[in-house]
């Protein structure tokens, strides 16, 4: 039976479904919720970023500025405009979408630097937009974000958050996966691979990197409007630097190209700071060290390289 | 606008614009130096010009004169910049464009975050190197330590032009940019150029943060923005063309002082960003570039 697993592509998504029904109990306390919670938000963003890094071979360093976009539409709906909060948050993807896939338009054609340098700009844009319209957004201090209710079941505490989000994330999960076997999954790991031969066998290499950006993007968007409905409020950091450099990490330090690996290294990564406090002022030193060490020594990431050295064994 | 601009502004918004302009021109420089050695884009690039700044600031408030905190600053920049090389870099030799970004950008993070613990999150400045009364030229003012900017950078330009030129150690490095198996094959030790131009570019980049630090002054996080601006200067100039880095620096910094005043100040900073769209869309190769025909 194990082994009938380990060939289903699925097996991962049963894996991870299992860690998550039996994690809760362990907890000592509602708290262990709510770092839940934010640890499966962060990963639903981490998946769709991995599928852009991992597979398609890009780096985007203002992903939290998509992230941002998402929270402030699932904030500002409903706030100014009147509009429920279910349908701000998906008003929030497809915009969001629409947005990435504008500006990944002209970016895409180019190579590395050049998506990493614009994506980190229209990140400061974001930034610049949320903290510098503060009738709409409330400035530096950020606003407060309505409960989210789902065709009138209200979403509130530690609790449902962390089955609301877990449910997200592996239906997320689950459309990553399937991407990643379909053709379009094919052709995105050819041109990782290398973008020249993906070109001379057919792949309309700009189109589908576009693809895999305009999709991550929505990841990004809806997981930053669950972040924005389960916290209550925001403010312009979530769409910062520091936190796309976060959530870049999170991709790399689970493994890039590894769909699980996105959800263990986000995990690290919330994980660690909450048991550390001690760690409060180093943790600019620490994300910068982890993102050195982990390119350095384990280029593929933790999960690819456990998985690496225990394959080799058996076929 | 208000009945048209008048002329002392434009000479006001030019004077600073070429001012700043000069310190993108600087880090753009860093930025070319490095990538036409060793085809690393160092986004830690910004980290150096806060190094100058805060460094000479520091041993500044400790006592050291002026004149000697400046250079020590440059020096501990260049020691950042050499161990940043031969830790980081080095080490992920043969590792694809993405992990490069990745440890470079992780650099960045790290040295910020080192700069949060070994000096402080406040803004700093020093004293302008000499005296705060404004010259009136045009009708305009002109700070001087705005020519001090001008001139400082317009000498580690003719400096690094003379080294390019007419130094062994210069010809080598440009040699390891043209071709590193021919300058290998030829006796060139190809990774101690590279290492030279990092500390190059480290230099570079602290003279920036000296210079400028009176007039705009620095914390530990002024680094990412420079470095994206500077990028933006690149880019346009054509990446890997100094003449164009200096040109797209001067350019990048005299439009974002002009929006500035006539437009927004409050988005000032976008301008970078805009420049980077603009060029990827109307010429993907900048001003002074040529397309590359890449070999497979």
């Amino acid at each position: 039976m194990i082994s009938a697993l380990r060939s289903s592509r699925l097996a991962p998504l049963l894996l991870l479904a299992l860690v998550i029904a039996v994690a809760p109990s362990v907890f000592p306390s509602v708290f262990y919720y709510e770092v839940g919670a934010s640890i499966f938000i962060a990963a639903l963003a981490v998946v769709g970023l991995n599928l852009l890094m991992g597979f398609a071979g890009q780096v985007s360093l203002g992903h939290a500025g998509f992230w941002g976009l998402g929270a402030y539409a699932a904030a500002i709906g409903p706030t100014h405009m009147g509009v429920p909060p279910l349908a701000g948050l998906l008003i929030g993807v497809l915009l969001t979408m629409l947005i990435a896939w504008l500006v990944g338009r002209p970016i895409l054609k180019l190579r590395g630097h050049y998506l990493a340098v614009a994506t980190l700009g229209f990140g400061f844009l974001v930034t610049m937009v949320l903290t510098n319209e503060s009738r709409w957004t409330g400035g530096p201090d950020g606003m407060g974000v309505p409960r989210l209710d789902v065709f009138g079941f209200v979403i509130r505490g530690s609790r449902m958050w962390y089955w609301a989000s877990a449910g997200v994330l592996l239906v997320g999960v689950w459309l990553a996966l399937n991407l990643v076997d379909s053709p379009t999954g094919r052709a995105l790991r050819a041109l990782h691979d290398s973008q020249v031969a993906a070109a001379v066998n057919g792949v309309d290499v700009a189109r589908y990197k576009l693809t895999a950006f305009t999709i991550s993007a929505g990841y990004a968007s809806l997981a930053g409007s669950m972040a924005a409905f389960s916290d209550g409020h925001i403010t312009p950091t979530s769409a910062g630097f520091l936190h796309s450099i976060e959530l870049v990490t999170m991709s790399v330090l689970g493994g890039m190209g590894s769909i699980i690996g996105a959800v263990v290294g986000a995990g690290l990564l919330c994980a660690l700071p909450q048991l550390l406090t001690v760690l409060h002022d180093y943790e600019q030193v620490v994300l910068g060290l982890t993102m050195m060490l982990i390119m350095i020594f384990l280029p593929l990431g933790i999960l690819p390289s456990i998985a690496a050295r225990f394959g080799r064994g058996s076929t | 606008m208000n009945g048209g601009t008048a002329m002392p502004e434009v000479m006001q918004f030019l004077f600073s614009g070429l001012t700043v302009g000069a310190i993108y021109a600087l880090v753009a420089l860093g930025f070319t130096i490095i990538y036409n050695a060793s085809e690393v884009v160092n986004f830690a690039q910004g980290e150096f010009v806060m190094i100058g700044g805060m460094a000479t600031f520091f041993l500044y408030a400790a006592g050291v004169p002026l004149w000697a905190a400046a250079p020590l600053a440059i020096v501990a920049a260049v020691v950042v910049g050499l161990a940043l090389h031969k830790l980081a870099i080095e080490p992920a030799r043969g590792a694809s464009v993405v992990a490069l970004i990745i440890i470079t950008i992780g650099a960045s993070i790290f040295l910020r975050g080192v700069a949060q613990i070994v000096f402080d999150k406040q803004y700093h400045r020093f004293p302008a190197f000499s005296g705060e009364t404004p010259f009136h030229v045009l009708g305009a003012t002109l700070l001087p330590q705005s020519v001090w900017v001008m001139a400082g950078a317009a000498c580690a330009f003719a400096l690094l032009w003379q080294f390019f030129e007419r130094t062994l150690a210069g010809k080598a490095i440009a040699a390891t940019a043209g071709n590193r198996l021919a300058a290998r094959l030829v006796g060139i030790d190809t990774d101690r150029m590279i290492a030279l131009s990092f500390a190059l570019s480290a230099a570079l980049g602290a003279v920036a943060g000296v210079l400028i630090t009176p007039i705009t002054l620095t914390s530990y996080d002024v680094g990412t923005l420079l470095a994206l601006k500077g990028f933006a200067a690149a880019m346009l100039g054509g990446m890997g063309n100094p003449l164009g880095a200096v040109v797209g620096g001067l350019v990048v910094g005299v439009i974002e002082q002009f929006s500035a005043g006539m437009l927004s100040s409050k988005y000032k900073d976008a301008v970078a960003f805009i420049v980077i769209l603009l060029t990827l869309f109307v010429l993907p190769h900048g001003l002074f570039g040529r397309g590359r025909i890449e070999r497979v």
